[in-house]
This record gives C-alpha cells, structure tokens and sequence, in this order.
C-alpha cells in the first residue's frame, strides 16, 4: 500500500507507505511503515520511495567538488568554510609539496577556493584537495548561495540551465556541490545572473521551469521573447 | 551524535508587568524542557560533531508560551531541513474554575488549579513532555491528558499547513 503519489509534498513523519516498498534517501522505517524525515517531495521509482528535500544542509561526500572561504590559517593547513555544518581543511603539503614555506603567501583568509573533497571521515572531517582540472582560487566575482538539493536543478539536464544562463549573461558561472555558486562577469550581468538563481532557487520545485528561466532572462536583458506573437499568453485568470 | 540546544527568552515588554531581561529561573527551565521535548525527534546520529541551536524569542505572552515555542520550534526545524521523525507539537491542559480545560490563559493559568503541558509526536503519540502544576485527581488528569493529546493532534494539522503553505498552494 502506498498513501501518497510521487511530487506530493509531505512533512516529517507523514506516513508513506507500508513494507511492500523500500526506504530511500529522506525516509526512514518506523515498524511496518515507511515515513518521511523531511519537508519535501515524494519520489517514487519502482518500489523503492524517497522524499527530495526542499531545504537541506550540505553534508560533505568524497568527490565532491566544493567552493570554500578560507577562515583560518593553521600550522600546516588552511581551514576553510564549506556552507555546511562541518568546515573542511585543505593541508599545505596539497600546494607546496614537501616544500615548506608560507601558508598565507598562497592563500590567505577571505580567500574563495574552488575544491575537491578528497576524504570524510567517520568524525566528518573534511580533507579538500586542490588536485584536478579547474581547481584553484578565484579572483573576483560574486558568490551566491543556494540550498545544496537545488544544485541539480541549477544545472539542469546536461547543464542545459546553467549553459543558457552562462550564455544570455556572458558571465562565468560555477556551481559547487555545497550549493555556493560563483558568478564573474560585467556587474549588470551579475546582478541578473544572480536574480535569475535566486528565482530558481525559490521555484525549483515546480515545473516549466527553464522556459520560465528564458523569459526571465530575456526579460532582465530586453531581448523580444521569441515566438510572442504566435503564442500569446492565455488569460485564463480573467475568463 | 549532534546537539541540541535551546533558549529561551521573553522579551521584557512581553507581560503587562515590564520582566527584568536576562535568563531566570523559569525560563532557564523552558530551555531545558524544550530541547528534552524535540531531541527524541531529531535524527541527531545523522550529525555526528554538531550543534543545532534553537533561540525562542516570546514577544507577546499571554499563557501557553512554552508549548507554542515548542509547536513553533519543531515547525522551524523541519522548515531548515533537519530531519526528523516526526513533528512535535505541544498543547496545555488544565483545570480551572473547578473544570478541566485545554490550552490555558494567563489569567486561568494563575487563578486555576492546575497546569498540565503536554507535547507530543503525533504519529505515534508517544509524548516527550509532561508537566504537571497544582493539583488534579487521577481522574481529572486522565481526562486533561486526553484533552491535551487531542489539542495536539489539531495543532498539528496547523503546523503541516504552515509548512506547506510556504511552498504554495499548488502542491499535496
């Protein structure tokens, strides 16, 4: 028996289904019946049921790639901030090698990194590495902040999302799994780059999104809509 | 295993009677109580090495303020996406005037004869608070826990609204 359908909304300890179905991620089993841990929508793929959260924290898992803030400098290591409950540390042998010299002549505190997380391990500690294509430090931009669930959806099916708007903005953009996007181009088309996120942000979790993302953007930019004049806008409000 | 925290805190213009500011003896005891009342819901396991602090500001208080903190705390928690087990609500009965009744006054607080604040997990009603101020027969504290726990249970169909309702109408 299942008591919900998939893309309902629930609450934490609203009761899915029962033990014909298996517990995915954002549910939990509680006797013979499955509950939901979180606020969010139900997802359903055969018969196993999860709940896609609307609000999360990020929990740091190997691979990812992260943009962090430099907090503190240690002895041996930079601490950094990963917009998670758990700071990460990046150590100084990743830079310099065997070499010793300087912490704060490669990097210094405010600074914004763009990393890998190598290790977590079972106390949450999180070793980042700097050891990859594209990893390293920024310079200039602004950073946004997301809710890390909706990173999947800022991107967009093959980056389908994140390409248009690096396309209509001219802006580099790069999203970190942790849900910290950095944005660097001409201000206005910072500013509209990061309007345009926070809308997705706000509507991630309703459909038609992407069109409604192109007229946003088109809007901000002055660009026509294309196909306006074929297509009105139905006035169903009115009628 | 994460940590739970709590303050609470009633601001001085709160009661009609100005309260000096500052932790008291009672509110030094709402704290406690209210992270007791929401830890049996939270999957602390899943946060090993953290904290979650919960402030509760009272603004306005006119009886009742310890469960609505509690009700509203549990709604803040899932709304910042914790997971938990389930909502925790909370509800007072009590008895007053010689009759038992739910979700108490000021005035009934302290001119009745007693105060019994209830929280609760819905689902399973299994209840992570129980106080207990005056005096009440077996009986009467039967039907005032009765009385409380089915407070509970509207509250809560509140609190999914208020959760929902942030994400539009359109959904569930």
């Amino acid at each position: 028996m299942i008591f919900v359908e998939d893309k309902n909304l629930v609450v934490p300890g609203d009761v899915l289904a029962d033990d014909e179905y298996h517990t995915g991620r954002g549910t939990f089993k509680e006797g013979n019946k499955i509950c939901s841990s979180l606020v969010g929508l139900v997802a359903v793929r055969d018969k196993k049921i999860s709940v896609i959260p609307l609000q999360s924290k990020y929990i740091p898992k190997r691979g990812d790639v992260v943009i962090g803030e430099i907090t503190d400098i240690r002895f041996s290591m930079w601490n950094l901030d990963i917009n998670s409950p758990y700071s990460g540390f990046l150590p100084a042998s990743d830079v310099f090698g065997k070499e010793k010299r300087d912490l704060s002549k490669a990097f210094d505190v405010g600074d914004v990194l763009f990393l890998r997380v190598v290790d977590v391990d079972e106390v949450k500690k999180v070793k980042l590495g700097l050891k990859g294509r594209g990893l390293g430090k920024f310079r200039g931009g602004i950073l946004i902040y997301i809710t890390p669930t909706k990173v999947p959806r800022l991107i967009g099916k093959k980056g389908s999302m994140i390409n248009m708007i690096k396309d209509e903005t001219k802006c580099d953009i790069i999203v970190g799994q942790n849900g910290v996007v950095w944005v660097k181009g001409k201000p206005e088309m910072e500013r509209i780059a990061e309007r345009v996120i926070n809308m997705i942000e706000d509507q991630a979790h309703t459909s038609g999104l992407t069109d409604r993302v192109r007229n946003m953007l088109y809007e901000l930019l002055g660009k026509e809509i294309e196909d306006e004049e074929e297509v009105p806008e139905p006035d169903i409000e009115e009628g | 295993m994460a940590v739970i925290r709590c303050r609470y805190n009633m601001a001085p213009f709160s009661v009609g009677e100005r309260k000096r500011p500052g932790p008291d003896r009672r509110s030094v005891e709402i704290s406690k109580i209210t992270a007791d009342a929401l830890r049996p819901a939270v999957f602390l396991e899943k946060f090993p090495r953290s904290t979650i602090d919960v402030f509760i500001e009272i603004l306005e208080a006119e009886g009742g303020t310890r469960c609505a903190g509690i009700t509203a705390a549990s709604v803040a928690l899932a709304d910042a996406g914790i997971p938990m087990r389930d909502l925790v609500v909370s509800c007072a009965a009590g008895k007053a005037g010689g009759n038992v009744i739910l979700d108490l006054s000021e005035d009934e607080d302290k001119d009745g004869e007693a105060d019994l604040p209830v929280a609760i997990m819905p689902r399973t009603s299994e209840i992570t608070l129980l106080q207990m101020d005056g005096h009440l027969t077996p009986d009467e504290f039967d039907r005032a826990l009765d009385l409380a726990v089915e407070g509970c249970k509207k509250i809560n169909e509140t609190q999914k609204e208020a959760i929902r309702n942030r994400y539009g109408d359109d959904n569930g």
